[in-house]
């Protein structure tokens, strides 16, 4: 663990229903750089942790310090304000389906642009030039025009990913990013993640349950099961004993 | 399946008998029609400054109305969709809309008439109203089945609200809502021509007046002028939506 | 630095478009407004002349209801039912007749698409007027101008839906040598029936509402009662007949509803 965390966790609560807590108490201090993978069964509250960070989920108590602040205490504008520099990959790409490619990218600098503008498709053309250069990046030149409705599994999680990294994000979330596509896609979209986040020297969070492909890319694995981390290290470190402990059954490991 | 036809003819046979149909009566009214159709053809323009005043103020009165009913209706559906809104803001908006779908736009009219007096302004509201209560019931039904995820994922970005509107929201239910919205102009120019009848402005007053009259071949002309009118409409619309690049594949009768 | 990259999400032919559109529907709402009178007077009168008529409206004169509301209403339930029966009657063989899959001869495509949309332009309560001018004052005007009415209505979206069927099935039975009756009623009915059955209940929903107020011209119905007391300034009736029309109108709406909900 590094000494500088950029995002400090301290006894993360959520009950979706009084008296059954589905993170009970976590406590998490993320790195200012790296690909941190969290698995876990399901239902063990990987899901609800990630989205409480940008508060896509209301946590129940507890306090999450992100740059010097408390975001589950931030009122809705500073949310929205603290939202902007946290970008969030979706296991359903959760792209505007109607809208170009462009707008989608685009989409990631509405918390920096007016509602006017944005409504009018007004960018400053530093956006508009950035937005280019991450399609480039995610291999996806020529498609600004494209629906994203006309796009396949793979393409639209690239699209997902260039929407996050648009907004200059100090932070990026990805909650099962690759749950919905096929092996070789899942590979290049984790591999997309990872060296974005080092080049753009931003922590990564990344929600999974590919536990090989979580070896490959991160440089620290969370295992969560029952609402509590019970495996907090590297990759190396993680042996079948532990795999146990988190996802439990013997039949599925190798 | 015969159960339901035997149902069905003898439902008819009574219900026309209580509403006193009988075969002389049509025979009779056929025998009428006949007469009718002989003082209706050739159709002739009468009074063509008065027809043509009528058909121009059926036309303002629908399309202002329908530019009114229709600024109305977008932010009204938005309020009334229950998975945007919060209950206390979309149960208002909704008896809103319902009030305004309750009437059929002639007793709207006549109510109407009767608070700001006769003539276009009257027909104007009117058709407001009944605007407002369709395009906003089914706005506000086809935001309501919109996918939540896509208004999240632009939620997640740090949008203020309106953004998220603009972005997460409308892109999903514009192409219905100018579907919406072009069949209830077409809706508003039929109804212009009628709301007349009873003093809200329109052909439909020069139309009435002929009929009381007797002129029948004037009536005669009117409702072709009228016909040929709202077929122009019809292409219109359709014109509208190419452009606007909507799919033209939800009809509208 | 590289040269900027522009983007525009629309294309300068879609964005003339769009232009001479808001330029075109701008010049409308222009010319319109400035035609318009509004008399101030009136205008600002409305409130008081709103607020005499509910003052005038209340209470509601229920004890009206069985001797001059209630026959009415039922009647106005049989115009509105049997004008959907006929035009269905009347309907199907018109929408067949106009649907370009089906009929081949243009001509009469063209009849049969110029009847439908000659019936739906004329409104049910101009249909109304012509029908009490040829029959006489009650129901039967107002049933047949329902009827005429509704044709178009339901023959265009029959039409269209004939148009919009699977040709997988209609190819099959054509090619398995069947008569062209069969290959209506086992081909394209099936595919049909469905919106057959919405468009019906649609229809009928719309028709009660438009049955109501066939009666202000003569053509049966409650419209009747309410052009009586209208014309005798008998307010409270009115709002007694007002209530009643919504309330059948209501439930016309909740039945279709659970009709759709069950069956469809």
């Amino acid at each position: 663990m590094s000494t500088a965390s950029a995002l400090a966790i301290r006894g993360l609560v959520k009950a979706y229903q009084p008296g059954k807590p589905v993170l009970r108490g976590i406590d998490l201090d993320i790195g200012p750089g790296g690909l941190t993978a969290i698995i876990g069964a399901s239902g063990t509250g990987k899901s609800t942790l990630i989205r409480c960070i940008n508060r896509l989920v209301e946590p129940t108590a507890g306090s999450i310090v992100f740059e010097g602040r408390d975001l589950v205490q931030l009122d809705r504008r500073r949310l929205r304000e603290a939202r902007r520099t946290i970008g969030m990959v979706f296991q359903e790409y959760n792209l505007v389906e109607r809208l170009s490619v462009m707008e989608n990218l685009l989409c990631g600098r509405l918390g920096y642009v007016s509602a006017w503008n944005a409504w009018w498709r007004r960018y400053p053309q530093a956006d508009i030039d950035r937005a280019f250069e991450l399609l480039d990046i995610v291999g996806l030149s020529g498609f600004e025009h494209r629906r994203a409705d006309g796009l396949s599994g793979g393409q639209r999680q690239r699209v997902g990913i260039a929407r996050a990294v648009m907004q200059n994000p100090r932070l990026l979330l990805a909650d099962e990013p690759t749950s919905s596509l096929d092996p070789r896609t899942s590979v290049d979209i984790m591999q997309l993640l990872a060296n974005l986040g080092q080049s753009l020297s931003v922590p990564v969070i990344v929600n999974m349950h590919d536990v090989d492909l979580a070896r490959r890319f991160a440089s620290r694995i969370i295992g969560m099961a029952d609402g509590g981390i019970v495996y907090d290290g590297s990759p190396n470190d993680l042996s079948d004993e532990q795999l146990r402990a988190v996802y439990g059954g013997e039949g599925w490991l190798s | 399946m015969l159960v339901g036809w035997i149902a069905l003819a003898t439902y008819v046979v009574m219900a026309g008998a209580r509403l006193d149909f009988s075969i002389e009566r049509f025979v009779v009214g056929l025998d009428n029609a006949q007469r009718f159709l002989d003082r209706m053809f050739p159709p002739e323009i009468l009074q063509a400054d008065s027809m043509v005043r009528g058909l121009v103020e059926s036309l303002e009165i629908s399309v202002l109305a329908s530019c009114a009913g229709i600024a109305l209706s977008l932010p009204l559906g938005v309020l009334a969709a229950r998975n945007l809104m919060p209950a206390w803001v979309s149960w208002p908006a909704r008896a809103l809309i319902a009030l305004c779908r309750s009437f059929h736009p002639v007793i709207v009219a006549i109510l109407f008439v009767k608070a700001v007096g006769f003539g276009a302004l009257a027909g104007i509201l009117t058709l407001t109203v009944a605007s407002v209560g369709f395009i906003g019931k089914l706005f506000a039904e086809a935001i309501e089945e919109i996918s939540l995820k896509q208004v999240e994922a632009v939620r997640a970005t740090g949008a203020p609200f309106a953004s998220v509107l603009a972005y997460g929201v409308l892109p999903q239910v514009m192409s219905r809502f100018v579907g919406f919205a072009t069949y209830q102009v077409d809706s508003n120019l039929r109804n212009s021509t009628m709301v007349g009848i009873v003093g809200a402005g329109g052909i439909g007053s020069t139309l009435f007046a002929a009929f009381q009259r007797f002129d029948y071949s004037f009536v005669c002309a009117i409702l072709l002028a009228i016909i040929a009118m709202i077929m122009v409409g019809e292409t219109l619309a359709r014109l509208v939506r190419s452009i606007l690049g909507i799919d033209a594949r939800r009809s509208d009768a | 630095m590289p040269d900027a990259r522009l983007w525009h999400r629309h294309s300068s032919r879609e964005r003339l478009a769009r232009f001479a559109l808001s330029l075109a529907v701008l010049a409308a709402v222009m010319v319109s407004i400035r035609s318009v009178e509004v008399i101030p007077e009136f205008l600002l009168d409305a409130p008081e002349q709103v607020q005499d008529l509910l003052v005038r409206m209340w209470p509601i004169n229920f004890g009206f209801y069985p001797d001059g509301v209630h026959d009415a209403l039922v009647d106005t339930l049989h115009i509105a039912t049997l004008g959907t029966l006929i035009a269905i009657a009347l309907a199907l063989p018109v929408g067949v007749l106009s649907a370009r899959t089906l009929v081949r001869s243009r001509l009469i495509n063209l009849a049969a698409r110029l009847i439908l949309v000659a019936t739906r332009s004329v409104n049910s309560l101009i249909w109304a007027l012509l029908f009490v001018a040829i029959f006489g004052p009650g129901a039967l005007a107002g049933t047949l101008a329902i009827a005429c009415r509704s044709i178009g209505f339901v023959g265009k979206l029959i039409g269209e839906a004939l148009e919009e069927a699977e040709p997988g099935p209609i190819e099959a039975l054509r090619a398995a040598g069947a008569p062209w009756l069969s290959v209506l009623l086992h081909g394209y009915w099936p595919q049909l029936a469905p919106t057959f059955w919405s468009v019906l209940l649609l229809r009928w929903d719309i028709n009660i509402r438009e049955s109501s107020v066939l009666g202000l011209v003569g053509a049966g119905g409650i419209g009747m009662a309410l052009d009586t007391a209208l014309n005798l300034f008998q307010w409270t009736r009115v709002s007694l007949i007002l209530l009643s029309i919504f309330v059948i109108v209501i439930a016309a709406e909740i039945i279709v509803t659970q009709i759709r909900k069950r069956v469809l």
